[in-house]
């Protein structure tokens, strides 16, 4: 059980900064993603765009903007659990919580932020109707053992890295036939991995199926076959054991929508006090939140992060009293540490 | 005046009349949020996300769609020739009657 004064549930500009404003009233903080690295929507949709509106900076790359979060706050060293999705919630009688992540790791704390953005990442799913019926029966979103695939006709879906590299490890002397089925005829994953799938399709081992898309699944307990709309030549039924649509990663609000929060819209409810949600010791702040006249603006994130670390204060600490202190006054961050 | 009459059909075929001004910069994901249809517009317009994948109808010529959308696109579905992300749709003069229909979200 990791044991810390406040669970950041999210690890994007807001979330970490958190930790800083948290470390300056010496509480601890542990922060859980469901992404395998610190940065959220910065590091995953747009590392490499500018960001205009941070005060101080006239233009940051979101992923420098989370490198120098990360190293602001370095000093107050704060856990982390990486590439887990949070699951579930529970109050004690002590009035702290217990928040499990997907993994099974148990977090304790007094204080829960969720500072989840736009939520969790997870794999876009296509609307086929009955594609649900063969999730884990032959429709695969994430590859975690390739070794099912062996001596299977495997069906790939997407124009990315992904659907590349897995249709050149699969190809090669482990699935029964890869078929790659892409909406065009060009690809947007690297240019090697590009050349690797066009020689391998020349060799005949792998059957690219460009301006085409899987349309419908057919089976019965497991998928037997996909139908493929292609633009010139019409349906085309492809035998398949499995298909892998690899359409890259959507956000949503996922198992935190079931912790009895009051939400609205996508977003959960808060009092722009503290922005304390209906559940005492759980707070929301950053994109994630809503009230009159929220801006999702990163800006924001940080404002709503600060006011928040003042009522965890009084949660973790009913009997101290808080004294706030400008960052100037005490040495550096030093002064705030010990 | 500077509004455009757009027409925008949601996934439930209803049409939508929408006044759009020309001079604000605006694109057509902006637009519906305005007007609080369901359009997500998840990555706030950069051509990141998909959520505002539409259907041009109406025969308007379109500025023709960067690598960025066409990249984004892949991660769409049931993509077609008329297929363009709502955010990359800048609301100008010419645009007057244009109509589009909204994808299916995918979750």
């Amino acid at each position: 059980m990791i044991e810390t004064d406040i669970i950041i549930i999210g690890a994007g500009p807001c979330g970490l900064f958190t930790v800083f404003e948290a470390g300056l009233l010496k509480l601890k903080c542990h922060l859980i993603d469901s992404l395998p690295i610190p940065g959220g929507q910065c590091a995953e949709i747009y590392p490499k765009k500018p960001i205009y509106d941070i005060p101080g900076y006239p233009e940051v790359l979101a992923g420098d903007l989370v490198d120098n979060l990360m190293k602001q706050i370095e000093p107050f060293n704060p856990g982390f659990t990486l590439g887990e999705a949070v699951e579930g919630v529970e109050k004690q009688e002590d009035g702290s919580f217990i928040v499990t992540s997907s993994g099974g790791t148990k977090h304790k704390a007094p204080v829960v932020a969720i500072a989840a953005g736009l939520g969790v990442f997870t794999p876009r799913k296509p609307p086929i109707e009955n594609i649900t019926d063969f999730e884990d029966k032959g429709i695969d979103y994430i590859i975690k053992d390739p070794e099912k695939f062996r001596g299977k006709n495997v069906v790939i879906s997407g124009g990315g890295d992904s659907a590349l590299d897995w249709s050149v490890f699969l190809a090669n002397d482990v699935a029964k036939s890869v078929s790659l089925v892409h909406r065009r005829s060009s690809f947007r994953g690297h240019p090697d991995s590009v050349d690797k799938v066009m020689s391998l399709a020349k060799e005949g081992k792998i059957n690219l199926i460009t301006d085409a898309e899987v349309k419908s699944l057919e089976g019965g307990d497991s998928l037997t076959s996909v139908g493929i709309k292609h633009k010139t030549e019409g349906e085309i039924k492809v035998d398949a054991d499995y298909w892998l649509p690899l359409f890259g990663l959507s956000p949503s609000l996922g198992p935190i929508a079931e912790w009895g929060l009051n939400i609205s819209k996508n977003s959960i409810e808060v009092d722009t006090f503290d922005y304390s949600t209906n559940v005492p010791g759980i707070f929301a702040i950053g994109d994630i939140n809503t009230y009159p006249g929220k801006l999702k603006l990163i800006l924001c994130g940080f404002h709503e992060a600060t006011l928040m670390v003042q009522s965890a204060f009084k949660i973790v600490y009913p009997d101290k009293k808080l004294s706030f202190k400008y960052t100037t006054v005490l040495g550096g961050i030093d002064g705030f540490q010990e | 005046m500077s509004d455009i009459k757009i027409k925008v059909i949601d996934r439930e075929g209803v049409t939508h009349d929408l006044d759009a001004p020309t001079d604000m910069n605006m694109n057509l994901m902006e637009v519906c949020k305005a007007y609080e249809l369901p359009v997500k517009g998840t990555c706030g317009g950069m051509a990141m996300c998909a959520s505002c994948h539409c259907y041009v109808e109406s025969d308007h010529e379109l500025q023709e769609a960067s690598e960025d959308e066409e990249d984004m696109l892949d991660q769409a579905f049931f993509v077609e020739d008329n297929s363009r992300l709502g955010c990359q749709v800048f609301m100008k003069p010419e645009l007057n009657g244009l109509t589009v229909r909204l994808a299916e979200e995918s979750e």
